[in-house]
């Protein structure tokens, strides 16, 4: 078996006395995705920006294709194929898609210091790429991203991901602020980029959509992974219990009822 | 380098889309709208300037030349406000570089290029300053070139005082530099007025044409992207600051040659008439769209209303009262404009 892109190996992070994660085991292989679960403030954001350099692990290792990384800033990780993309990341909706595509790496033509932006081969890469995602909606290089759908700004800046040449995508909640169709047509990317063998790290909190494109599930609760399993072995409401916090939560209920009782039928009051 | 690239996805999916609507097309070139606006007011004017000669060559030299003092700071101002920056300090860099030419050359009597040097130099600190302090400390560009408003005023008004005794001061150029920087030539155009259009050509293709537009676009769209995509967003900011306070420089320099004095008169009209031209111009007060020609008709707009009022039987005191129902005009349609751009098809953006 080859080895996985991308592999955490007891990572632990804290910040100052707070731990945040805690012996955090994780890999990922080429043409699979991995979702990672995890309710508000389980430490998802903070295991993203390790993953793509922004914080350095306390402890413990990162592997790329089996060997030791570290990464110093976001950029380096950029260059060795860490791409992440976050909800509407990437996109300027006042301007147009091939502009969009080519920030920061913008051709050119011409000499010298007369370096002109080359539009119209912005424009031509860039929708290609994207049709290529199965958006054949967009047809003109010249369109604002703003008039995109949010689905498709997503799928947008995933092809530039994939254009650049990376083989690991972050997606930070990329259909949160999606509608059902929305959502579908991110789903549909995500499942491109695996075909095409890009190793995917998809993070969302809807577990419906993670079970739609996952291969590989993990699922963090205080900063620690809770539970870590293939499609197939858990049902879609074991899940949803594993990230609300399973057993606590069942605790919670049962002493919430039991103060009840006993108190004529009053909540506990706030402290 | 692209990756494999082989078959399209399984799913044909909706047939391709029907030719881009016209309002996106009309979007894309905002500087039409100023453009009609211009049109519009210059025909209002020519009519009711006509018998008392708005048309003549002086009637259009008056308004033109205003427009170029205006128009050379507007464009960075321009840029400025597209990378989501604002510049308020020219209003006290103008009259900076106008003392520090009179004083180096007037009054010590040092070689033209040297006041140059001296006046260029002091710009270029000036704008690095503010560039610094809003990229250092991260607090609002108008609190920041607020304070090197005020600082750079009292600071000429000090050195002035310290240096010559006096508050305004005679300076004559040697007829090189005043051909170059302030004469009237054909038509009574100052020369200020070649500076504004070689100006505009120039910035025009820094926006358009090179990358660094795209980097100014992206700058004021989102700064977080911006960075991420690798831009340098800091040094393009402190660049951005460093040309405004060129240009105002720049603009200082023409002025006072050609009129063969300075004072260090705050020129706080400026400051309101630049906002002005580059907003009725077209460019969005948050950031991330404008473009070069839409200032420049932006400017020539405020310039024809400011002047062209002299030329029709309506009082001046009107021409306030235009300006400000054409900027409140301009900023509702720029704001539908971007709320076209912005909410076609995408209804539950959440941003």
């Amino acid at each position: 078996m080859t080895a996985p892109v991308l592999e955490m190996r007891n990572v632990d992070k804290s910040f100052g006395p707070i731990d945040v994660l805690h012996e955090i085991n994780l890999k990922v292989h080429a043409g699979e995705v991995l979702c990672l679960l995890g309710d508000n403030g389980a430490g998802k954001s903070t295991l993203i920006r390790t993953l793509s350099g922004v914080h350095k692990p306390t402890r413990g290792e990162m592997l790329m294709d089996g060997e030791a990384v570290n990464f110093s800033n976001p950029k380096q990780a950029q260059q060795m194929g860490i791409a992440t993309v976050h909800q509407f990341g990437g996109t300027y909706p006042l301007m147009s898609v091939g502009r969009n595509f080519f920030v920061g790496a913008e051709p050119t033509k011409g000499w010298g210091p007369f370096k002109v932006f080359d539009r119209q081969k912005a424009n031509a890469i860039a929708v290609d790429a994207v049709q290529k995602f199965g958006i054949t909606r967009i047809t003109d290089g010249d369109r604002l991203v703003g008039g995109l759908s949010g689905g498709e700004r997503q799928s947008l800046a995933i092809a530039r991901a994939v254009h650049f040449g990376a083989r690991v995508l972050i997606l930070d909640e990329p259909t949160a602020a999606l509608g059902v169709k929305q959502a579908a047509h991110v789903l549909r990317i995500v499942n491109e980029a695996k075909r095409r063998g890009l190793a995917v790290i998809f993070i969302t909190h809807q577990v419906m959509h993670a079970m739609a494109v996952g291969d590989h599930f993990a699922v963090l609760i205080r900063g620690a992974i809770a539970a870590d399993f293939r499609k197939g072995d858990k049902s879609r409401e074991e899940i949803a219990d594993l990230m609300a916090g399973g057993e606590s939560m069942a605790d919670l209920e049962a002493s919430i009822e039991g103060y009840m009782e006993t108190h004529e039928g009053h909540p506990p009051p706030a402290h | 380098m692209t990756m494999e690239t082989t078959s399209q996805t399984s799913k044909p999916a909706r047939p391709a889309a029907t030719p881009s609507f016209s309002i996106g097309a009309l979007f894309r070139r905002p500087e039409v709208g100023a453009f009609m606006g211009m049109v519009l007011v210059f025909v209002f004017f020519a009519y009711f300037g006509f018998d008392r000669n708005f048309l003549s060559p002086f009637g259009t030299s008056s308004w033109v030349n205003m427009a170029s003092t205006i128009g050379i700071i507007a464009i960075p101002i321009g840029f400025l406000m597209i990378a989501g920056e604002l510049d308020i300090s020219i209003g006290a860099m103008v009259p900076a570089a106008k003392m520090s030419m009179a004083i180096a050359c007037g009054y010590y009597g040092l070689p033209f290029v040297v006041g140059l040097l001296i006046t260029f130099g002091i710009a270029f600190v000036v704008g690095w300053i503010n560039g610094m302090l809003v990229t250092r400390t991260n607090v609002p560009s108008l609190i920041v070139t607020l304070a090197t408003l005020f600082a750079v005023s009292g600071l000429t008004l000090f050195l002035s005082l310290l240096l010559t005794d006096t508050t305004s001061q005679a300076l004559t150029s040697p007829p090189v530099a005043k051909f170059i920087f302030g004469d009237y030539h054909f038509w009574g155009f100052q020369s200020s007025v070649f500076w504004w259009i070689a100006i505009a050509a120039v910035l025009y293709y820094v926006l358009h044409m090179s990358p660094w537009g795209n980097w100014i676009l992206a700058l004021g769209g989102d700064k977080e992207s911006a960075r991420n995509a690798g831009i340098p967003i800091d040094k393009l900011k402190i660049s951005l600051f460093i040309l405004t306070a060129m240009a105002a420089a720049l603009s200082g320099v023409c002025e006072t040659v050609l009129s063969n004095s300075a004072t260090t008169t705050t020129n706080f009209a400026l400051i309101f008439n630049c906002i002005i031209a580059v907003v009725v111009g077209g460019v969005l007060l948050t950031g991330g769209f404008g473009t070069v020609a839409g200032v420049f008709f932006g400017t020539a707009t405020l310039a024809i209303v400011q002047q062209g009022i002299g030329y029709t039987p309506f009082d001046r005191n009107l021409s306030s009262l235009i300006i400000g129902v054409m900027l409140l005009i301009a900023v509702l349609m720029n704001d539908t404009f971007r709320n076209m751009a912005t909410s076609m098809s995408t209804s539950k953006k959440g941003k």
